[in-house]
């Protein structure tokens, strides 16, 4: 079993009451958690991930356990060892497509400063195969704000795999790029995940996503997986 | 006229300690306060922002009435070390480092609140501790604002008087700070050493302030 998720939480967002109690089991190495925007695909996500904490409910990503409520486990984002890639990426303002890539490197002894500013500064034969195999030899020494919505797209991914993460989380990837680039970025990330052979689990609220990327969809409805809504999409599609 | 330096540089030694102080304090706790939920947010915000509105003759009377040989800690420190602060250029530095505070402590919490919490999640998932993350992440966002809200209490700090006065007093080479020295310049009809003292404290301001400006408009970096 690959996911084996149940998280339950009670979310507050200016006195309204949201309740997220989502479950799934599956082998999927390509899952996609697809629903309406406010069906609380993010936040099951970043429970997920571990930067937001759920109420109760346990968490295994490809045998690790990463939270077990009623063991008292729960292991920080830190711990969990999994490649996150934000909606608008999330990449970091102040550093270069370089720098950002070889953020996670190991650098002993100085944890505290951001990786060099020269590519000639930092030899990292990691980094350096990341930057080739998204072909972002053009732009490392750029900031984000001066590439494109792609390029972006290539570093944060760079930045999530650099350490050989257990998975890789995707929150509507495609959503911050134009219709044209959608497609060839999505046969691109089916092709890097066959590549990796890593699990991948992406959640969107687009059919596109779901035909192109997904060998088992979850569908969520208003904070809980909705059997309903799978079968009309199943009658949908035949 | 020459011994206009004298209170010139010991304004530049108590401004710039002030500063000091407030670099760690302000920041600190400006992101603290940015960051945490807890219940009481406002109420500690609040007193934390008292020293710009309260009378500087107010503040001093309580630094006094804290820092005094009768005092809590002064007696504390009398007793155990020996220390009498008040009437002393330290006395005058923690004057000046309360004064100021809040400008740094009000400008870093605002830098740091207009840092997108996404980024320190991003930077949280890529394994990074929150000490890296601060140094990494938080600080080099924001130290655009928090550099200008340093400035701003360097500025402040230079032109202490009512508590520095309250609790460091007037003592030439000592303790007497340019704004004071101003002042009593002024009682003892001394026009040119007045006159002196204010172009040398208005040069000054004015170059801290310009420097300020520079920093805190635009140029901010955009999200990507």
């Amino acid at each position: 079993m690959i996911w084996d998720v149940a998280l339950r939480k009670q979310l507050r967002h200016d006195g309204a009451r949201f309740d997220v109690d989502v479950q799934f089991r599956s082998d999927a190495s390509r899952l996609v958690l697809f629903g309406p925007s406010g069906a609380g695909k993010t936040q099951t996500l970043k429970m997920l991930a571990g930067i937001v904490r759920p109420d109760s409910g346990r968490v295994v990503v490809a045998g690790r356990v990463l939270y077990d409520s009623s063991a008292g486990i729960f292991l920080s984002p830190q711990q969990r060892r999994l490649a996150f890639v934000f909606q608008d990426y999330a990449l970091f303002p102040h550093l270069t497509v370089r720098q950002n890539i070889a953020f996670a490197r190991p650098r002993p002894g100085r944890g505290w400063l951001n990786p060099a500013r020269g590519a000639a500064h930092l030899a990292d034969r990691v980094v350096d195969r990341w930057v080739e195999s998204f072909h972002l030899q053009a732009v490392v020494g750029q900031y984000p704000h001066q590439i494109s919505g792609g390029q972006r797209q290539r570093t944060a991914l760079a930045r999530a795999l650099v350490n050989e993460p257990t998975a890789l989380l995707l929150d509507e990837p495609f959503a911050a790029l134009d219709k044209a680039l959608r497609q060839r970025l999505r046969d691109e990330l089916r092709e890097l995940q066959a590549a990796l052979d890593i699990p991948l689990l992406l959640i969107t609220h687009d059919d596109d996503d779901v035909h192109t990327l997904a060998e088992e969809v979850v569908h969520l409805l208003a904070g809980r997986v909705s059997t309903e809504a799978a079968q009309a999409a199943c009658v949908a599609l035949a | 006229m020459d011994g206009a330096w004298v209170p010139l540089a010991l304004t530049l030694k108590v401004a710039g300690w002030a500063t000091f102080f407030n670099l760690f304090l302000g920041v600190g706790i400006g992101y603290a306060i940015a960051r945490w939920r807890f219940p009481g947010r406002d109420l500690v915000d609040a007193a934390l922002t008292l020293p710009m509105v309260m009378p500087p003759t107010v503040l001093g009377y309580y630094l006094l009435v804290l820092i005094g040989s009768q005092g809590p800690i002064g007696a504390w420190l009398l007793q155990h070390f020996g220390i009498r602060l008040i009437f002393t250029w330290q006395a005058a530095v923690i004057a000046a480092t309360v004064v100021s505070f809040p400008l740094v402590f009000k400008a870093a919490r605002a830098a740091f609140e207009t840092v997108d919490p996404q980024l320190e999640d991003a930077a949280r998932l890529l394994g990074l501790s929150e000490w890296a993350l601060f140094f990494r992440v938080s600080l080099p966002l924001a130290w655009r604002g928090i550099l200008a809200g340093l400035l701003l209490s360097f500025a402040r700090a230079l032109g202490e008087f009512g508590a520095t006065l309250m609790v460091a007093g007037s003592i030439p080479g000592k303790t007497q700070t340019l704004s004071i020295a101003v002042y009593e310049a002024v009682q003892a009809g001394q026009d040119d050493t007045a006159n002196f003292l204010v172009a040398v404290t208005s040069i000054t301001c004015i170059a801290v302030l310009l420097s300020a400006g520079r920093l805190v408009p635009g140029r901010v970096v955009s999200r990507a």
